[in-house]
């Protein structure tokens, strides 16, 4: 399918909790590499999956220094899809709920990533030529 | 007539809903509308032929397409010579084909 197409994602977890959250940024990221426009309305704990502060950790557990442990911080994840969408020309419109962000103090958040509230969200899936929403259960 | 794709994330074992969703996708089928349920993570453990496989080859018979992530059955180990009947290997890719063409999306 070449034609381009405008999706948006609708996300609710938290990172480092649940397997949605892997299967939703590979959902995004797919959608990016087929240069498709994505708009990703994060809220509740999803507002965390870019915060700047994110950092790996080591696991002395198992002997792994923090090359070895290689451990993923979403952050770095929501960095390559903005990154690769810089180069299919794919437009990311990524919006943090701002009340999430303010009560969790999440104010934080890598480059490229902007504050929105509900407004947006409708504005999304009127523009939208589909609409996904991943709730935590 | 519409067309729907229901994404399965849980598997029945852990999760006693999971029988209401596949009710839904074969409730739609019988009313004549296109359905997929794509299985994904943990949703995909009763596609491996076991005492949780009827549930997904009945919803199969319905007449729905019954697809499973090809990345999270890799993931469990799971081979397509025991992937239970009706139940067809796909990447995720599939699922944006099908929110490109304009199915209505439901996530469970």
């Amino acid at each position: 399918m070449g034609d381009k197409r405008t999706l948006t994602f609708v996300l609710m977890d938290p990172p480092f909790e649940n397997a949605r959250t892997t299967t939703a940024l590979r959902l995004i990221d797919l959608a990016v590499k087929r240069g498709w426009n994505v708009n990703v309305f994060a809220y509740e704990g999803a507002v965390y999956l870019g915060f700047a502060k994110q950092t790996p950790h080591e696991n002395k557990v198992h002997g792994h220094d923090l090359e070895t442990e290689d451990h993923p911080i979403t952050k770095e994840w929501v960095g390559a899809i903005l990154a690769r969408a810089e180069r299919t020309g794919a437009k990311v419109d990524w919006v943090q709920c701002g009340l999430c962000v303010d009560e969790r103090g999440a104010g934080e958040w890598i480059p490229g990533l902007r504050r929105g509230s509900p407004a947006d969200l409708v504005a999304f899936t009127e523009a939208s030529d589909n609409v996904l929403v991943i709730a935590t259960k | 007539m519409s067309k729907y794709v229901l994404v399965e994330s849980r598997d029945p074992f852990e999760s006693g809903d999971v029988p209401y969703y596949y009710d839904l996708a074969m409730s739609l089928a019988r009313k004549g509308h296109v359905v997929t349920l794509f299985l994904v993570q943990n949703g995909v453990l009763p596609a491996r032929q076991g005492p949780r496989s009827d549930g997904v080859s009945a919803v199969a018979r319905s007449g729905v397409a019954v697809l499973a992530d090809d990345f999270s059955l890799r993931e469990r180990g799971i081979r397509d010579d025991r992937l239970a009947a009706g139940v067809q290997r796909a990447p995720l890719d599939h699922v944006l084909d099908l929110l490109g063409e304009g199915y209505k999306a439901l996530w469970h």
